[in-house]
Order: C-alpha cells, then sequence, then structure tokens
C-alpha cells in the first residue's frame, strides 16, 4: 500500500547504492525532482535503465552515480550529444560506464515482458544491425510454429521504478495521461515503485475507464512535487521547457560549468525549487497562458 | 524565389509521401517534411511518431518527437510497448521516415559510434527506434545532408539495416519490405538501382554539379541513365515551410532556422 512521503524520505525508503533503477519517462513526465534527490543523497553504483536517457541521466552520470546504463537512445532530444554521458563513455569521467544498448522496440518489449512475469521478450528485430555483435544479451529464438527466427532480449526487472505522473487521490492510487510511454510496464516490473505527482486530489473525478490508473498496492511510496518533471513537462499542467533542453547544451558541455550548476541547482536545491521553474509554463492556473481546464486540487502546492 | 539547399531537400523529400500514407516521422528533418507533405499536398497523411502518438497534425514542429503539441493534436496516444508491437511490428506503417550520421551506398545507417564501439571517437546518441523501423515500414525514405564524412565508404557501425550488401540481401535475411527506397540531400535525390540496390542519383537540384556530388561522396557514387534535374520548391511551399520554421522558432523560444534543424 503507498503511503504519502516527503521526497526525501520517498527516496530513502526506496532507493539503495547499487540498486538497478529505472525513471522513465518518454519526454513527457520525467521524474526529474526524484532524480535530482537521488543525486542528492548521494547514491552510487546505479544500473540505470531508461530507454530515452535525456538531461536527468546526463545529470546523474556526471555526477558519478551509475556505474552502468542500460538504455536505447541517448541524446537531447532535438538538440544534439549529452555531454557528460559522451564523456563518461568516451573518455570515463567521472569514471567508466559500462553500457548494456537496445532498440526501443527491444526496451519497450523488455519492461512488458517483466510487467507480464516473463523471463525473456521475444519480437521481430535487431535484422541486419550490429548491435547483437555487441550486446550478448541480445540474443535469438526460434518460433516452435512457425520456425521464424525471432529476437530475444531478457525481461527488465527492476529494482526500483521512479515515474512521475499528474495526480494522486487519497487514498493513494495514482492516475497518469498524455503520453504515457512505458511507466505503467516500468511500475509492475520493478521490486519497488515510487511516484511524485503534481497535486493530490480528493477524487479523480470523471475520467475515461480506460485512463491509466495504478492502483495504490503497486506502489510504494508518493511524494507531491507540483513541477518535478522539469524540464519536461506534465500534460494539462505545464508545457516541456524546450528552452531550457536547448540551453542545456551549454551547460553541460564543459566539466567545471556542469559541476557549478549541479552544485546550485541540485546539491543546493530542493524538491520545493520545481514549482517555481514551470510558473511561466503553466498551461492552467493563475499563470496560464492556455486556459485549459486543471482538475479540482486540494493541495497543488502553487 | 531563391531558396536554400535545405529548403529543396525539404521540399524533394515531402513531394515523395503520398496523402493516403502512414508515416512514422523520425525527429529533425524528418519531421520538417513530413509535416510540410501535410500543409500542402497531403492533408490527409497519417504521421504517427514513435511516442505513441498516431494521425498527429502539430502547428508547430515538435523539438522532440514527445511534444505535448503532438498529444494534444493526436487522433490518438497508445503507450510505446503498444506502438513498436502493433502499429510498426504488425505491419500497419507504409513509410518511415529516418535521417542518420552516417550512411553508405546500401543506405546503410549509423547513428551509433564514430570510430570502435567499446572506444569510440564519437558516442552517437544510438538507434532508438531505427533497427526495427528500418525493417518493419513498408519502405523507407532518408533525409541528409550529403557530405565526405556522412557519406561514407564503410560505416563504423550499422546501427539500422538499408540494403545490407546489396542485391537481394534483404530478402535473404528474410524481410519482405522494401527498404530505402529514396534518399533525399542538400544535392541531389536518390533511389536503389533495380538489381544492384545501390543508392542512384536521379535527379540533381538546380545548379549543383556532378564535381560537387562526387567531393561530397566518400565512394565512385553512380548516376541513373536519365538523370532529371528536381523541381525548385514552389513560392507556396516555401510560404507554408517558412511559416512553420517560424512558428516553431518562436514556441521553442530560439531564432529561426535554430535547433529545429538538429
Amino acid at each position: 500500500m503507498s503511503s504519502f512521503l516527503s521526497l526525501a524520505e520517498a527516496i530513502e525508503s526506496a532507493v539503495r547504492d547499487g540498486d538497478t533503477v529505472a525513471m522513465e519517462g518518454f519526454t513527457h513526465l520525467i521524474p526529474s525532482a526524484a532524480g535530482h534527490e537521488i543525486i542528492r543523497q548521494g547514491r552510487k553504483q546505479l544500473t540505470l535503465i531508461r530507454m530515452t536517457p535525456d538531461l536527468l541521466y546526463d545529470q546523474l552520470i556526471g555526477m558519478g552515480c551509475a556505474d552502468k546504463l542500460i538504455f536505447s537512445w541517448g541524446g537531447n532530444p532535438g538538440v544534439g550529444s549529452l555531454h557528460r554521458f559522451r564523456d563518461a563513455v568516451e573518455n570515463g569521467w567521472p569514471h567508466p560506464l559500462a553500457i548494456e544498448e537496445h532498440s526501443h522496440a527491444a526496451m519497450a518489449n523488455a519492461y512488458e515482458a517483466g510487467a507480464a512475469g516473463l523471463p525473456c521478450a521475444v519480437f521481430r528485430g535487431y535484422i541486419g544491425a550490429d548491435l547483437p555483435k555487441v550486446n550478448h544479451f541480445i540474443r535469438s529464438v526460434v518460433c516452435p510454429f512457425t520456425g521464424e527466427q525471432l529476437a530475444a532480449v531478457p525481461a527488465i526487472r527492476p529494482d526500483v521504478a521512479v515515474i512521475h505522473a499528474q495526480c494522486a487521490d487519497r487514498a493513494g492510487n495514482v492516475l497518469l495521461e498524455g503520453i504515457v510511454g512505458v511507466q505503467k510496464e516500468a511500475v509492475l516490473a520493478a521490486k519497488r515503485a515510487v511516484v511524485t505527482v503534481e497535486e493530490i486530489v480528493e477524487d479523480f473525478g470523471p475520467r475515461s475507464p480506460n485512463a491509466v490508473i495504478l492502483p495504490n498496492w503497486t506502489v510504494k511510496a508518493i511524494a507531491c512535487v507540483p513541477g518535478g518533471a522539469h524540464p519536461s513537462y506534465a500534460h494539462g499542467y505545464y508545457r516541456r521547457d524546450n528552452a531550457y533542453y536547448i540551453a542545456w547544451d551549454a551547460i553541460s558541455r564543459d566539466r567545471e560549468s556542469f559541476r557549478a550548476w549541479m552544485s546550485t541547482e541540485v546539491l543546493g536545491g530542493g524538491p520545493q525549487d520545481f514549482a517555481a521553474r514551470v510558473r511561466g509554463l503553466r498551461t492552467f492556473g493563475a499563470d496560464s497562458v492556455d486556459q485549459d481546464q486543471g482538475r479540482e486540487s486540494v493541495s497543488n502546492g502553487i | 524565389m531563391t531558396y536554400t539547399p535545405t529548403e529543396i531537400m525539404t521540399a524533394a523529400a515531402a513531394r515523395a509521401l503520398r496523402n493516403e500514407d502512414v508515416c512514422f516521422v523520425g525527429i529533425g528533418m524528418p519531421s520538417a517534411a513530413c509535416n510540410l507533405a501535410r500543409l500542402t499536398h497531403a492533408p490527409d497523411i497519417t504521421l504517427i511518431y514513435e511516442s505513441g502518438t498516431i494521425g498527429t497534425r502539430p502547428a508547430v514542429l515538435p523539438l522532440s518527437i514527445g511534444d505535448g503539441e503532438l498529444c494534444d493534436t493526436a487522433l490518438t496516444t497508445v503507450p510505446v510497448a503498444e506502438m513498436f508491437r502493433y502499429w510498426l511490428q504488425g505491419g500497419r506503417i507504409t513509410v518511415g521516415f529516418l535521417g542518420g550520421a552516417q550512411i553508405d551506398r546500401f543506405a546503410n545507417l549509423n547513428t551509433t559510434v564514430v570510430g570502435p564501439y567499446t572506444k569510440p571517437k564519437v558516442r552517437l546518441p544510438g538507434g532508438g527506434g531505427a533497427p526495427e523501423i528500418a525493417t518493419s515500414c513498408g519502405e523507407i525514405y532518408i533525409i541528409m545532408n550529403q557530405t565526405r564524412r556522412s557519406f561514407v565508404e564503410k560505416l563504423d557501425f550499422v546501427t539500422s539495416l538499408g540494403h545490407g550488401e546489396g542485391g537481394d540481401h534483404r530478402r535473404r535475411l528474410g524481410l519482405k519490405t522494401r527498404g530505402p527506397t529514396k534518399l533525399v540531400t542538400d544535392l541531389c535525390v536518390l533511389e536503389p538501382d533495380p538489381n544492384t540496390k545501390e543508392m542512384t542519383v536521379v535527379s540533381i537540384h538546380p545548379g549543383v554539379t556532378r564535381e560537387r556530388i562526387e567531393a561530397s561522396t566518400g565512394w565512385p557514387i553512380r548516376y541513373a541513365h536519365d538523370v532529371g534535374e528536381t523541381p525548385p520548391p514552389t513560392a507556396g511551399e516555401l510560404e507554408v515551410l517558412r511559416d512553420l520554421h517560424a512558428r516553431t522558432a518562436r514556441a521553442h523560444g530560439v531564432a529561426a532556422g535554430g535547433a529545429a534543424h538538429a
């Protein structure tokens, strides 16, 4: 059953040194505030899993939290390289980073297999590609009915899944919508799940019966962190901070400017800083640009 | 009307798309070309981004494959695992539109590393959806700037399959999809030779010489029997494309022509 905790307590209760951690969010709902808390708590030797490691994983890697990365696309979307990721792979800074690289299809299938309690995922993939030559976790199986050779990768079973969602209700159930990525699969595949939310509501109110709801018994801890996905976005709450993604390129290019930025923005900051970072990007409420509808909130923290 | 090499490349790529296509869109230049097609001759084209958005009609070009704009304007948005399993692997996509860092004469693409995999000179982002897009879509269009650095004799890494070693290589791997059928660059348009599958110049953009194309290609490039001249972008296409880029730049808080081209 989920408990409502402060972000620091939630991360402390779930993430230990050496854990395999999946912080998911496919461009949308990236758990940035939770990732920053992991950095502040000084977690080490993590195996980080994520289809699209972007700024948050660049920060975790640059701060030396990770020994290994399992991923399928490591870039700053539409901008270019992840410089801390590159520095770790190309120069071993701040220390060497082992990589296990897949395709998106493989990762998505592997999360589903993890959620489904299967040992591996089977799909039609990697045909004619070089990744199977450098990643011995990519193997093949023969269909017992047709004889077709199919790709197989191990299921993803993280120790911890960390995600950000739009809201939780009083009972600790979690709702997410919009681009839902692989978060449901990551939570159900993991031993423990920590969720940050934009707000805690009395009741979810009218919603599609097919909305993505994570029942409270699938989640260990919930922390309310308004703006906690910044510079990613929370559909219905605030926009993606595209200018910030563009600015990250210069901040992260140089080791010193990266460390200075991390020192002020992350080590010297906290979850309470995120609400201000999304103020100008809000899509409803006092700073609204779009006047979209938000839900009735009991603790929107704005 | 004057235009840039990127503009004629984008327009030539957009024209290859049909109104009835279901297109899996890569970010950057493919996204600009696909949306230009949608805003001009192919208003009913179904654009799909790997974040799960199906039938999206963005007013501005997304910076990432999962910008909110794509979800807001989509017919529907599905989970990422469903996107890759049912829609891509299930064979529902007619055209996959890709870019890349390096390409060879058989349109195999590298977006993984420059140099050896275990000790790369440059670590690139990696394949993302490309390995399966390249084999599961009915056919593949590729849009790339043509330089000696990007058009190479031998790839450092095959991220996604084109025509492999050429000839019937795709068939021998058990594939029924067509692979790369069109490669549009800032200098010319290439299509695979029907037999060898080597990418061959079929039309040259106005003002571009064969010498220039050869100086920008890392292998002895071949030409089709009848090489035409690529029709320049029309005033209408340029107006739509420039409006799209201007709206995008305003929305992303950057100067026009900035990161949207990355």
